[in-house]
């Protein structure tokens, strides 16, 4: 899937740039979006430092288990399998409250713990389990309570109010995420591995 | 009144969620900076782990957007998207959010400015740009870090979400705002 993806991405780019005249842009644009990758990566070394640091020390004051107890309901509705105190439950309850409270770049990291602890469960298969699965419909529909960067933008942007689409935000976010959950439990049985 | 309180609760969520890990932990007597440090070593081999696939798919993105392809296919679906009432300035948002988060905050910040935040585009735009995530680097970096390469139902999943957000945005602004 994701190999036949990149591929069309690559070639419809290439075919296009071909037929317009724009090859030289394509390869500015290769070189351009290799750095910005990196230092994407990079950038991302310090918040992952930094954020795995302080879940060490909420995992390990037992601070961890107020985020148990508030979203354990939720929890133990997305993710049956996963044992109540395994790492991986811990990192996906981090995940959850950092995307809840628009804490952006503390999600990512506890995002990735949380796949990491979730591939040992799924014996480090090449194949994605159903909980990761789950787990991403739910990132990808960024269930935020939240939204800061945009309401920072509006209020950059001379917005007289910026937070009035902090409504319409939650509302659409639970719809997404409804679908996202939906869809990811009618589907999984058709990609059965 | 709501709004500055909302700014400041904005403000102060980092700070208080630090604040309460540390003197919970203080409290019940961990050692706050060994355990921290031991914590923190797994950070920089994960986030080096993720240049590959951050590579790949970003150049990808770049040429599609390079070459004028994206454009291309954005200016097929504004006049189809049209007969569902989607507005044509969002269009090019609907596409851009779920492949490069940097281009569609880009271009958000651009409607803002140009239609005004407080018009209904501008707070279309801005639910549209803070209801969902970008779906292809969640994907390309979850999956990428932990080495899965049949991701299965996912990518799937995560674009139905993105739409369904999109069109759950757009009808709750003009059922709202208008």
């Amino acid at each position: 899937m994701v190999n036949l993806i990149w591929f069309l991405m690559m070639f419809a780019g290439l075919v296009v740039a071909a037929l317009t005249g724009r090859v030289e842009a394509v390869t500015a644009a290769v070189f351009s979006s290799a750095e910005k990758a990196v230092s994407i990566a990079f950038s991302l070394v310090s918040v992952m430092t930094f954020w795995l640091g302080m879940m060490k020390l909420i995992e390990e004051s037992g601070l961890i288990n107020w985020f148990v107890r508030v979203l354990r309901p939720l929890v133990n509705f997305l993710f049956p399998r996963v044992p109540r105190d395994h790492p991986a439950m811990h990192a996906i309850l981090m995940n959850m409250s950092a995307n809840l409270l628009g804490m952006g770049n503390a999600a990512t990291p506890f995002g990735l713990k949380a796949m990491q602890e979730l591939q040992k469960l799924n014996h480090n298969s090449s194949t994605a389990s159903d909980e990761m699965c789950t787990f991403l419909a739910v990132n990808t529909s960024s269930l935020t309570l939240v939204p800061t960067t945009v309401i920072a933008l509006r209020a950059a942007t001379g917005s007289l109010n910026p937070t009035e689409i902090v409504g319409t935000t939650i509302v659409a976010t639970l719809c997404a995420v409804t679908v996202a959950i939906i869809t990811d439990r009618i589907l999984r049985r058709l990609s059965k591995i | 009144m709501l709004q500055v309180l909302t700014g400041t609760l904005a403000q102060w969520v980092i700070p208080a969620f630090l604040g309460l890990a540390l003197i919970y932990a203080f409290i019940k007597r961990v050692d706050v900076f060994d355990t921290f440090v031991s914590g923190a070593q797994e950070g920089f081999a994960t986030s080096v782990k993720l240049i590959p696939f951050l590579v790949g798919m970003l150049v990808a993105i770049g040429i599609l957007r390079a070459s004028g392809a994206l454009d291309l296919f954005i200016s097929f679906l504004t006049p189809v998207l049209a007969l569902f009432n989607i507005p044509g300035e969002v269009v090019p948002l609907a596409i851009m959010r779920p492949l490069s988060g940097s281009a569609a905050l880009g271009i958000t910040a651009e409607i803002l400015q140009s239609k005004g935040p407080d018009s209904l585009l501008g707070r279309m735009a801005s639910t549209m740009q803070g209801s969902t995530d970008t779906t292809f680097f969640v994907l390309t970096v979850y999956f990428g870090a932990v080495g899965i390469r049949r991701t299965r139902h996912a990518l799937a999943v995560g674009l139905i979400a993105d739409m369904a957000g999109f069109l759950a945005a757009i009808t709750v602004c003009n059922f709202i705002f208008r």
